[in-house]
C-alpha cells in the first residue's frame, strides 16, 4: 500500500508539487501470499494426483505416483542430468543468438524502409514455416545434429524478438524524436539514448516469448530430428522412456522440462521487471 | 512599438543559470529592445494533404520580448513555432537568425529551447537525466553538467526531485522539468507550444507566475503559443493574433502595464481592459478565418 508518500518542499516547488505521486508499494502480507499461494496450489495438485493413483489403483506402467517420479529423479539422475544439460545448452545458446540477432537485425531494419522491405519477408517466411517440417532438412544441411537442433531453436525464438524490437524501435514518441532533432542528436545518440530505451518494453515482451519458445523448439526439434547417445537431450529421454514403458523416468524428464520452462519464464520476467519497474506501466502496481 | 520589461519581482544575484543566460546575452532587452532574434519572411507552409497552414507570414521577434502567438485552433501557431525551431521546413519563405551562429541545418547553435504541449519527458530516465539530456547530446559529462542541471532544477523549484521519475510527478511538476530542460542550455530564445493547456487553472496560474519570473530574471526572449486570451494578456508584452485558413498575422498588439504582473494584476481594471482589447482582436481574427472558409 502507499506507505511512502514523497514529501515536497511546497514553498519552493509550488502548490502542484504537493501532489507528487506516491509510488505503490506491496505490503508484507501480500508479498508472503504471492510466494505461498503458487506453492500451495502445486502441492494440492500433487496431492490430487496421489489420491487418484491410490483410489483408482492405477498401475505404475500407466501412470506413476508422485513418489515414483521423485524416486526416478533420484535414481536416474545420472542419465537425466547430462540430457538436461544438453537441452539447456541448446535452449540458452539459441536464445542468446536470437537476442543478438533479433535486436541487431531490428536496428538495421528500422534504419531504412527499403532495408526493411528487402529483409523482413525472409524473417516472416522463417516464422510461418513449420519447424517440424524443416528440421529433417536441417539435419541434412547442418554439419551435425547439435547444430541442426540449435538452428531450429534459434529460428523459432528469433522472430518474436525481432518483430517486437522492430515495433518498439518504431514506436518512439514523435515529440521526443523532435526534441532529439532540435538538440542536434546524431543517429547513434538517438538510437542509444532514445530508441533503445523506449523499446525496452517491447524487448521484454519478445524476451519472454522467445525464452519459452526456445525451450519448446529445442525439444520439438529433437523429436523431429532425433538424436541419441552422448548428445541426447531430454526429448530423446522422453521418447526412450516411452518406448521402454519406464513411465516414472518419462515423468521425471517431463518435470525437468517443466521446471526448466518455469525457470526461464521466471528469469525473463525478472529481467523484464528489472528493466521496467521504475517507469513502465506493465511492471508497476496499479494504485486506486 | 516598444517592448516593455517590467521590473523583476524576485531579483536574484550571484552565480546561477539565470545570470549565466544573461551573460550569454550581454545586451539586455532594456538596452537594445529592437534587436531582432529571429525573423520570419513571407513564410508559407503547405502540408502534403493540401492544407495551407501558413500564408506569407512575416514576423520579427526582438530580443527580450515575451511574445504570445494567439489564435483559434488550426490557425498555424504551432506550425509557425515548429518552423522557427527547425522541426518542420517552410514551403516558401525564409527564417533569418541575424544574431546567432548558424549550424549546418540552418539552425542557431544551442540558442533555442523548446517546451512542448506535453512535458515530453523520457519516462525511463530520472528528472536529473531528463534535464541532462541536451548537455549529454552536446558531449558534456554528467559530473561536469551537474551544477548547471541543479541550477536549472532550482530555478523551477524542483531541487528535491532530481532522483524522481516522471511518473512520480504531477502534471505541473513534469512541465517544470520540461522547462528546466529547455533552460539548461542557456538558450537565447525559448519556444513554448501551449505548455500549460492541459493543466488545471491553479497550476496553470502558478506556472504562469514562474515563467514570468524566469523571463524577468533572465531577459530571455520567449515565443509562447496559446489559445488563452487571459494567459497571453497576463504574460506577454506583445501579442500576435493569428487568423485561420490560411494562417496569417491579423493583429500585433503591444501590451504595456503600469505595475507588476502579479496576483493583484489579475483582478485589476488594467488587466480587464487588456483582455477586452485582446478578445476583440481575437474575435476579428476568428471572423476573418470564418470568411476565408
Amino acid at each position: 500500500m502507499t506507505d511512502a508518500v514523497q514529501t515536497a518542499n511546497i514553498s519552493e516547488a509550488g502548490t502542484d508539487s504537493a501532489v507528487a505521486i506516491a509510488v505503490a508499494r506491496t505490503g508484507t502480507a501480500e508479498k508472503f501470499l504471492r510466494i505461498v499461494i503458487p506453492f500451495v496450489m502445486v502441492a494440492l495438485a500433487i496431492g490430487l494426483w496421489q489420491l487418484h493413483i491410490t483410489v483408482n489403483e492405477v498401475p505404475r506402467y500407466i501412470m506413476p505416483a508422485p513418489g515414483d517420479v521423485i524416486a526416478a529423479l533420484y535414481t536416474d539422475w545420472g542419465t537425466l542430468s547430462p540430457s538436461l544439460l544438453v537441452t539447456l545448452r541448446i535452449t540458452f545458446l539459441a536464445l542468446a543468438i536470437a537476442l543478438v540477432g533479433g535486436v541487431g537485425l531490428a536496428i538495421i531494419l528500422v534504419q531504412s524502409k527499403w532495408i526493411e522491405l528487402a529483409i523482413f519477408p525472409f524473417a516472416v517466411i522463417l516464422q510461418v514455416t513449420p519447424m517440424i517440417a524443416i528440421a529433417p532438412l536441417l539435419i541434412i544441411y547442418m554439419p551435425d545434429t547439435q547444430s541442426a537442433l540449435l538452428t531450429c531453436a534459434f529460428v523459432v525464438a528469433f522472430f518474436p524478438i525481432l518483430s517486437n524490437m522492430v515495433a518498439g524501435l518504431k514506436s518512439v514518441d514523435h515529440n521526443l524524436l523532435n526534441l532529439f532533432e532540435l538538440y542536434g542528436a546524431s543517429r547513434w545518440q538517438t538510437l542509444l539514448y532514445l530508441k533503445l530505451p523506449a523499446s525496452l518494453p517491447y524487448f521484454a515482451a519478445g524476451l519472454r516469448i522467445g525464452g519459452g519458445l526456445s525451450l519448446i523448439a529445442a525439444v520439438v526439434a529433437e523429436f523431429a530430428a532425433g538424436s541419441a547417445g552422448k548428445g541426447a537431450g531430454l526429448a530423446f529421454r522422453l521418447l526412450e522412456s516411452g518406448y521402454r514403458l519406464n513411465y516414472p523416468r518419462l515423468y521425471a524428464a517431463l518435470i525437468l522440462l517443466m521446471v526448466t520452462g518455469v525457470a526461464i519464464f521466471a528469469a525473463t520476467s525478472l529481467i523484464a521487471w528489472l528493466l521496467l519497474h521504475r517507469w513502465h506501466e506493465s511492471a508497476m502496481k496499479r494504485e486506486n | 512599438m516598444r517592448a516593455i520589461l517590467p521590473a523583476p519581482l524576485c531579483p536574484k544575484s550571484g552565480s546561477s543559470i539565470l545570470t549565466d543566460i544573461l551573460e550569454a546575452a550581454p545586451e539586455t532587452a532594456e538596452t537594445t529592445p529592437e534587436r531582432t532574434v529571429v525573423s520570419m519572411r513571407n513564410v508559407s507552409k503547405l502540408f502534403s494533404n493540401g492544407t495551407l497552414a501558413l500564408k506569407d507570414m512575416s514576423l520579427d521577434v526582438r530580443r527580450g520580448e515575451f511574445l504570445s502567438l494567439l489564435g483559434p485552433s488550426g490557425c498555424g501557431k504551432s506550425t509557425a513555432l515548429r518552423i522557427i525551431a527547425g522541426l518542420g521546413a517552410a514551403s516558401t519563405g525564409v527564417i533569418d537568425w541575424p544574431s546567432s551562429r548558424i549550424n549546418a541545418k540552418g539552425l542557431p547553435e544551442g540558442d533555442v529551447g523548446f517546451v512542448f504541449q506535453e512535458p515530453t519527458l523520457m519516462p525511463w530516465a530520472s528528472v536529473f537525466d531528463n534535464v541532462y539530456l541536451p548537455l549529454r547530446l552536446n558531449g558534456m559529462s554528467k559530473s561536469g553538467a551537474r551544477p548547471r542541471i541543479m541550477e536549472a532544477l532550482a530555478s523551477v523549484g524542483l531541487s528535491d526531485f532530481e532522483k524522481s521519475y516522471p511518473r512520480e510527478l504531477s502534471g505541473g511538476m513534469k512541465m517544470r522539468v520540461s522547462i528546466a530542460r529547455a533552460l539548461v542550455t542557456k538558450p537565447r530564445l525559448l519556444l513554448m507550444d501551449e505548455p500549460f493547456a492541459a493543466l488545471d487553472e491553479i497550476t496553470r496560474q502558478k506556472l504562469n507566475d514562474d515563467v514570468l519570473r524566469l523571463w524577468r530574471e533572465t531577459g530571455i526572449t520567449v515565443i509562447f503559443v496559446t489559445h488563452s486570451v487571459f494567459e497571453s494578456a497576463f504574460l506577454s508584452n506583445r501579442i500576435v493574433v493569428m487568423r485561420a485558413r490560411p494562417g496569417q498575422v491579423c493583429a500585433d498588439l503591444a501590451i504595456e502595464t503600469t505595475g507588476e504582473r502579479d496576483a493583484n494584476y489579475r483582478t485589476s481594471e488594467e488587466y480587464r481592459a487588456t483582455t477586452d482589447r485582446v478578445s476583440r482582436a481575437l474575435q476579428e481574427a476568428i471572423m476573418l478565418g470564418a470568411q476565408g472558409q
